[in-house]
This record gives C-alpha cells, structure tokens and sequence, in this order.
C-alpha cells in the first residue's frame, strides 16, 4: 500500500478557502491538511455542501463563476506552493502538470468547437506543437481512452457523442500534456452504472499506466471502496477523519463515516434497512460551534459542543477529529 | 443541405412574400387621399385635364388592371414609369440603392466593432467603474434622438476638428467611405447601445458555464479563454438582435440620409410618397421588402456559421 507521508507529491496544510465577501463571506473549506503521493488515488468524500469540491478546484483557483478570495493555508505542489503563484503563473500548471475532469461531461465541452481542436489546445499551449503534431496527439489520446473510429471523431463537435464518450473525451483533454495530478470532482456522478464502471476502470488504467496520482472527489463510497488508496472525509468544510480506504471501511472513528457506512446499501446483506442521517448539513453561513457534526450524533455529549477541531491519530496512518473516540469502540 | 441551395430555396420562398407585399403596397397607396394628377396639375387643373392626366397615367383603368399591369413592369424590370422623374422606376433605385447599403453595411461593421470589445470588457469587470462607464455611456446614446446626436457630431468632427465631411457623398470609394464615417457612427451608436447589453448578459452567462473551466483548466490565458470559448457560444442572441435591428436600419437611415445629404432609398422614399409617384412608392415598397429578407437570411446564415448544431432545413 502506498502511503501519503513518504514523499508528497502534493501536500495541502491548513487550506482555508472562502466565497464572497464582508458579512455575506462563507467558508467552504476550512482548516484542510493531506497528502497525495505520486500515483495515489486520494478520495475526498462528503455530502454536497461538504467543501470537497471548493477544496479541490481551489488547489487550481477554478470555480465556476462564483467570486472566492485567494485560498489561505499552503498547497505545496511538486516544491512550490500554488497559493504563492499569481493567477498568470498558476495556468503554466493547469492543464501542464495538474488537469481537472468535471462532473457533468454533457456540459463541460465547448458546444462550438470540434473535439480534436479541443484537445490539441492544451498541446498547443504548453508544448509549442504544430497544429498537425496536435492533431496527431490528439488522434492518438482518444485511441488511447478507447473512444472508437478516432480518426472519424477528431472533427466532430460534442453533441455528437453520448454521455461517456464525453467524459472519454474529457479525460483524454485532461491527459493530454501527461499531468501529474488529475483532480477528479465527481467524474461518474451523472454517468449510468455500466459506464460509471468503464470510467473509473479508465483512470485506474491510466494512472497504472503513467504514475498519475488521482485526487478523487465523490460522495459515492462504493466508488471510494473500488478506487481508492486512501481517503478523506469532510464535513461542513473540514476534514473529520482520514486514513487508508481499508481502514476507513473497516474500523471507522468518526459517527458521520460510521453515519455514511450505514446509509449504504450493504451487498453482504447484514442490514435489510438503510439508515439515513438524521436532520440536515449545518449551513456554513452559520456552523455549529464545537464539532460541526454534534447536534445529528448520537454520541454528541456536552463537551461536543466546545471541541476544538483538531485529527488524532487512531492507529499509524488514521486519524480522527472524534473526541470520543473510545467510545466507537475501535 | 447544401448551403447554396438552402440560399436558393429560401429566395424562391420569398416569391409567394413579395407578391403579398406588392399587394398591400399597391392597395394602401390607392386608399390614399390625393392623387398624382391633382398634384401635378394644381389648383388651376380643371376636371377635365385631370381626367385627361389620369389617362395618360393608366390611373382611369380598373384596379386589377392596373395591379396587373404592375406586376408586368416588376417582372420585366423597369418598376413602370416614375410620375415625377418621368423615367424608368427600376434603374433610379438601383442608383439610389447602393448609397443605402453602404451605410447600413458600414453602420453594421462599426456597430460590432464598437460592441464585442466593450461588451466582453463591461461582461468581465461587470460591477466596475468601466462596466457602469459603458452603461451610462450607451444610455445617454440611446436617449439621444438620431438627427440631434447626428448634428452634434457633424458640429464636433466637421466643424469644430474638421476631420469628417459636414454632409454628401464622393465619387470615389475612398471619398464616399470617408463622407459615410459620422452617419455610420450615428447608426452604429445606436445599434451597439442593443448589442453591447444584449452581449454582455449572455457572456456574463457563459462566463459561468462548465466548458469554460474547463478551457481554463487546460491552462489557457484569460484572453484565450474570452475569445476562443466564450465569445463564440455567447453570440447568438446578439444576432438575432442585430438582424433585427438593422433591417429596422434600412426603412430608418431616411433622417441620416436627409441629415447628412446622401442621395438614398430613404429621402427618394419621402419625396415620392408626397409627390403621390405610385410607381416609385410601389417599387421602393418591394425593395425595401428584398432587404429585409435578405438580412433575415443573412441571419440564419450566421447562426449556422456560429453554432455547429444549428442545422440548415
């Protein structure tokens, strides 16, 4: 099993990210530390809401729109720190060394531009290529992501491909410039099940194939069990407990993992009924004070409510921000 | 389908238009008060030479006579015979006709210059200093009546700095190009105050749309982002606007052209409706009708050259 902390290919300590600004700011990530090591597939899990994907497009300053200030904290990236570089700086490593896939590949394609100059656009800008040598790549990345007749598909136009070739496409986009680290912000969520299975195949391939390391957004935890090397899980913009995929499935340390694990459909068959989490996501206008999650535990006790946010280690590896950990029997 | 023979099929589409048109045309001028011969003649005209006019006109046979003998002249070209300038209807508008299209065409490509900087400009620092300049800016423009802006301009840039020629148009194309620059601009300024409001808000949309993170994320520079992915998919309203808007233009330039002396459809238009030169009304009518038609092809035309799924049928 690789682990995080040898050699960091991407270390994220103390990030704050916040939208808007005055009294209307919200914080959507606060206080975030991991590690990605080169060729780890890292999960980000939570509910929508959960600041995992602020988290992750704030390590490439892309939102989609909304106005969000400059993130704080660190998100040292192969020895620099992203959060130093000016925005002009910061798109010499989109798309070059850090790509993104989207959630809604139907929508994350130019309408209007064909597939082939889509792709090779990224070649062009930061690999000097000739429109011809771009094409060429580009030929060759969709052979590579299994998209069929690319030769024929090079000068059509997104409508023309369904749903998972779409995301084929986009993948191919991505890996163009052979990326270090590709961010993955819910990359099946709007896929069906059987392509959801060719996709993430597709990226573990990949990632085999070139030492990509994978930063996973989702809240799918059967997604998480399949892919995973190791996992964080965010509540209401913090981290609540993190460590390896087996040790998060097998002996979780927080009640909301724990929360999360019950609410799956369990294909063991040890639970005949899911058990929702009661009550809703705290609005992170006005978070609860102590620990975020106290008022839907069922553990929550006085002390909850004062708890200062900080991860313990549970056994090497695993950490919790519980402080009750003794009592989740683990 | 091809896209000369969907321009084929849409002009022969227009045929069964441009009969319903001279129709009205030759209708609404009959239900008119006056008529030519009592303009001609005056008051000294007696009943009897009146009579004796109208006859020489054609004006004393049965109406679908002389729709009849219209469509005839329509077909064969000649638009029939002018009643003021006693001469053929067809070849005087086509001497009238290009000094309108130049300004509309000239107006036009003035407008989208003016319109695509500004509007990604106000669209990108939307809530600054520069977006509220160019809203005010427009405002004032568009509150501004044509003929009122038209002689501002003339009393800043012909008189005051003598760069533009007061009114006219020159012989050469260097000459009329020049002589078209300040009632171009004065259409323009018009057709942008539309244009820039309409493009900023889709651009703003666009802006937010998921096919631009991910152009940003390929690592594009934000100027290559604004042209290559977002002005593109933001252009189609604009369009429809600017089509729109000028083929309101080409019935509209008679107040420039009578403002700034250019020998147009419009001011010909004027003087023949108060003259009552049936003929010349009817066969400016089915001129102006082409234009329109032909800027709504045009139109569609740009829509399939902006949006690949923008099928021709």
């Amino acid at each position: 099993m690789i682990t995080g902390a040898s050699s960091p290919l991407l270390r994220v300590d103390s990030l704050q990210v916040r939208f808007g600004s005055g009294k209307d700011a919200v914080t959507a990530v606060d206080n975030a530390s991991f590690n990605i090591a080169p060729g780890e597939v890292f999960g980000l899990v939570g509910e929508s809401g959960s600041g995992k994907s602020a988290t992750c497009r704030s390590l490439i300053r892309l939102y989609g729109g909304s106005i969000a200030s400059l993130p704080k904290g660190s998100i040292t990236f192969n020895g620099r720190d992203l959060v130093r570089l000016s925005d002009k700086e910061l798109t010499e490593i989109r798309g070059a060394e850090i790509a993104m896939i989207f959630q809604d590949p139907m929508s994350a394609l130019n309408p209007t531009m064909r597939i082939g100059d889509q792709i090779g656009e990224s070649l062009r800008r930061h690999q000097n290529l000739s429109s011809r040598a771009a094409r060429e790549r580009a030929l060759h990345l969709l052979r590579s992501v299994g998209v069929t007749a690319p030769e024929r598909r090079l000068d059509n136009y997104p409508h023309h491909f369904s749903g998972g070739m779409r995301q084929r496409v986009l993948i191919a986009l991505a890996l163009a410039c052979r990326p270090k680290l590709l961010i993955a912000d819910e990359p099946t969520t709007a896929l069906d099940v059987t392509v959801q299975q060719q996709i993430l195949r597709l990226i573990l391939d990949l990632r085999q194939q070139t030492n990509l390391a994978v930063l996973l957004v989702t809240h799918d935890l059967g997604v998480v069990a399949q892919t995973c090397d190791r996992v964080a899980v965010m509540y209401a913009g913090r981290i609540v407990e993190t460590g390896t995929t087996r040790q998060i499935f097998r002996r979780p340390a927080h009640p909301y993992t724990r929360a999360l694990l019950n609410a799956l459909p369990s294909s063991a068959g040890r639970k005949d009924t899911l058990a929702p989490i009661e009550g809703e996501p705290p609005s992170l206008a006005a978070p609860p004070s102590g620990c975020r999650f106290h008022p839907r535990c069922p553990l929550a006790v006085d002390a909850c409510k004062q708890a200062e946010h900080v991860l313990r280690a549970v056994e090497p590896g695993h950490e919790s921000a519980c402080i009750r950990v003794g009592e989740l029997g683990c | 389908m091809p896209i000369a023979i969907y321009c084929l099929n849409r002009l022969v589409q227009l045929i069964p238009v441009l009969i319903g048109i001279t129709l009205i045309a030759f209708l609404l001028l009959r239900v008119m008060p006056g008529d030519p011969a009592t303009l001609i003649l005056g008051s000294r005209g007696t009943a009897a030479d009146i009579a004796k006019l109208n006859a020489q006109l054609g004006l004393d046979q049965p109406l679908w006579r002389q729709y009849l003998l219209f469509l005839k002249d329509i077909a064969t070209g000649s638009f029939g015979e002018s009643i003021a300038y006693k001469a053929s209807v067809g070849p005087l508008i086509w001497e009238r006709l290009w000094p309108t299209i130049w300004l509309v065409l000239f107006s036009t490509v003035m407008a989208v210059v003016l319109t695509v900087p500004l509007a990604l400009l106000a669209a990108v620092r939307r809530g600054s200093v520069a977006d509220a300049g160019i809203k005010l800016f427009f405002i004032v423009a568009m509150s501004m009546p044509s003929f009122w802006l038209g002689i501002l301009l003339v009393l800043l840039l012909s008189i005051v700095v003598p760069v533009f020629p007061v009114s006219g148009y020159g012989d050469t194309i260097l000459e009329r190009l020049h002589h078209l620059v300040l009632p171009s601009l004065v259409i323009a300024l018009a057709t942008a105050a539309l244009t820039v409001r309409s493009l900023r808000s889709s651009v703003i949309a666009v802006l937010s749309a998921d096919y631009v993170d991910t152009a940003r994320s390929k690592g594009l520079r934000s100027r290559q982002v604004l042209w290559r992915h977002v002005l593109r998919n933001s252009l189609m309203s604009t369009i429809s606007v600017l089509g729109v808007h000028t083929s309101w233009v080409i019935g509209g330039t008679v107040v420039i052209e009578t403002l700034f002396g250019i020998p147009g459809l419009g001011s010909l238009l004027v003087s023949s409706i108060s003259a009552r030169d049936y003929p010349m009304v009817q066969g400016l009518t089915v001129t102006f009708a082409v234009l329109v038609v032909l800027i709504n092809l045009l139109t569609d035309l740009a829509y399939v050259a902006v949006d690949p799924r923008v099928k021709l049928s």
